[in-house]
């Protein structure tokens, strides 16, 4: 290459990673409506696609062949999993992608620092081992506890909490042992050893971390790694002197955080408490003692009759509707109602579901408009002029113990203001607790009743039932 | 200590500094506008927001060509699988916000 066509080259690489990182923010910027969104994406394509173009320009590269292998590979992989992976299986997607993000990562990383100090090659300053140490450290965490994230949701693995003698004391060890690798990488790079430790070990914590944790605190868990792969992203950008991996890096980072505080404060609960809480384990004993309670039960007949004199509905979606399918059901019966003249509205809680917004992607999947959908501050002052509110498969995030029940592990949590409504239907498959084991005082209240079985057949039922009625 | 005081009686020391500044800089200003961006999407895209951080954050792919683009045999290999799995974002992040984002639709006027 002549040196001319290399400076042409070069300015051309820069070019472009300015456009992607303007078209980066700009497309996030556009998901602030969903009426613009899908237009930002668009320019986010275009800013990666140049960048990618730029970047095979570049001067460093000698060899093209293994390059295509892995855009190949990539591409055949990458267009079923954007293409078939069904709606409810989103959270584990997700999980998975943020372990392909941190492992591509992560690599770069050891490729970077064997390259200068396992082949002899150019020393790396101590701000680079610095931001690479940082850079492994992240990234092989996120890698292996993305997995065992995905795996969980997926049911693979166990999603109740896997807890064991002295646990905090090991992760604190290991948190120490680490910090220790790190700085002993910086300081004293020519020992590899040191460095395959430290990513060794941070492939063992990313296990060791994410394993505690029950699979209903994802939404929370998802968000955290979501956080720590844009942050190894931003210190790959770093230690390469990168602008735009800066900068994706700080956005990727930065959602996630702010999405993990946003479900920390729905559950009024700290990232430490989720982390190394291991909720979902501690049964609180409060409520057990108390006397028998009996709860009123009713058949699909008798909601049909509810739902044919009522005015206002109200439907609170939870996992169980992702679980039973019961979306299309549940759209069926909007419909219904709304031929009725009844104004039928979603009340979807901020860590619903299993990830940020699942919720919200099911019902819009299932053609239920979003202007029918409400955050939870939206519709609380409503429930009071509810004449039926319907609950499907959620627990916790309706349970009044939150207001008045100190010794309930879920005090202080906000929660859905269902109980105000002036009938309450509970959808449910038993009378089995919710992921944290707490009874719910909502099913024994006088405007209560239960509906028991698969969500999705009981919705039918109603629908069934009220068409019989015409 | 001395380190540093040395340093500073030799400001010309400082001058490899300055690219790590301009990355604090870059990254600060990200940070800043990524906040006043993201906080401005409504829970409804969280799902979506999240995928598109994901497949945005895909652009790690071309620090991953570069490392796969070398001689060195290991880098050629590491290189390879970190193209390959950039690229699985990348291409199925991007594909499956813009099909979740199909689908939400609003009520048509009548």
């Amino acid at each position: 290459m002549s040196p001319a066509m290399a400076a042409f080259n070069t300015f051309f690489l820069h070019g472009a990673y300015l456009v992607a990182g303007v078209t980066f923010i700009l497309g996030l910027r556009d998901l602030g409506s969903p009426r613009t969104a899908r237009r930002g994406m668009f320019l986010a394509e275009f800013g990666m696609l140049a960048a990618i173009v730029g970047t095979l320009l570049h001067q460093n590269i000698i060899t093209y062949e293994w390059i295509f292998v892995g855009l190949a590979v990539g591409t055949v992989i990458g267009i079923p999993m954007g293409f078939w992976i069904p709606m409810t299986a989103v959270p584990q997607r997700t999980a998975l992608s943020h372990a392909f993000g941190a492992l591509a990562v992560s690599l770069v990383g050891v490729a970077t620092f064997y390259d200068a100090y396992g082949m002899g090659g150019h020393p790396l300053s101590g701000f680079e081992r610095f931001a690479i140490g940082f850079e492994v450290l992240l990234g092989s965490l996120t890698f292996t506890g993305s997995l065992i994230a995905a795996a969980k949701l997926q049911g693979t693995l166990p999603g109740a909490p896997i807890t064991y003698r002295g646990q905090n004391v090991v992760t604190i060890s290991l948190i120490a042992v680490m910090a220790a690798l790190w700085a002993w990488m910086v300081v004293s790079p020519e020992q590899t050893g040191t460095f395959f430790g430290l990513v060794g070990l941070a492939l063992v914590f990313g296990i060791a971390l994410v394993l505690p944790i029950g699979a209903a605190d994802m939404p929370v868990v998802i968000a955290i790694l979501n956080s720590y792969g844009g942050l190894a992203a931003a210190a790959t950008g770093f230690a390469l002197s990168n602008n735009v991996l800066i900068i994706a890096g700080a956005l990727d980072g930065g959602s996630g955080f702010l999405l993990s505080i946003l479900m920390c404060k729905a559950m009024n609960r700290s990232w430490g408490n989720v982390l190394f809480g291991a909720f979902g384990k501690v049964v609180a004993s409060a409520k057990k003692a108390q006397v028998e309670k009996t709860v009123k039960s009713m058949e699909a007949e008798e909601v049909a009759m509810l739902l044919d004199l009522a005015e206002h509905v109200v439907i609170v979606p939870g996992y169980g509707m992702a679980v039973s399918q019961a979306q299309y059901a549940v759209k069926e019966l909007t419909d219904l109602l709304e031929k009725r003249q009844v104004d039928v509205k979603f009340a979807i809680h901020p860590v619903a579901g299993r990830m940020p917004g699942h919720m919200n992607v099911l019902l819009a999947e299932a053609g239920i408009e979003y202007d029918k959908l409400f955050d939870m501050d939206q519709i609380n002052s409503q429930f009071p002029r509810t004449d039926v509110a319907i609950v499907i498969g959620a627990n916790d995030v309706v349970n009044p113990a939150a207001y008045d029940d100190p010794a309930s592990p879920i005090y202080g949590m906000p929660i859905l203001d269902v109980h105000l409504a002036r009938s309450v239907l509970v959808l449910k498959r038993s009378m089995a607790p919710g992921f944290a084991g707490i009874e719910n005082e909502l099913f024994y209240r006088d405007n209560t009743s239960m509906v028991f079985g698969d969500a999705k057949k009981s919705v039918s039922g109603f629908v069934t039932q009220l068409k019989e009625m015409e | 200590m001395e380190e540093l005081a040395k340093q500073f009686s030799a400001p010309e020391s400082l001058v490899p500094m300055l690219p790590i500044l301009m990355g604090l800089y870059v990254f600060a200003m990200a940070v800043i506008i990524g906040y006043l961006v993201i906080t401005r999407v409504p829970p409804l895209l969280h799902t979506p927001l999240m995928s598109a951080t994901n497949a945005i954050s895909g652009i790690s792919l071309v620090a991953s060509i570069v490392t796969a683009g070398s001689d060195k045999t290991l880098s050629q290999v590491l290189g390879t699988i970190a193209v390959c799995a950039a690229t699985i974002n990348v291409v199925g992040g991007f594909l499956i916000t813009d099909r979740m984002l199909k689908m939400f639709k609003k009520k048509e006027a009548k």
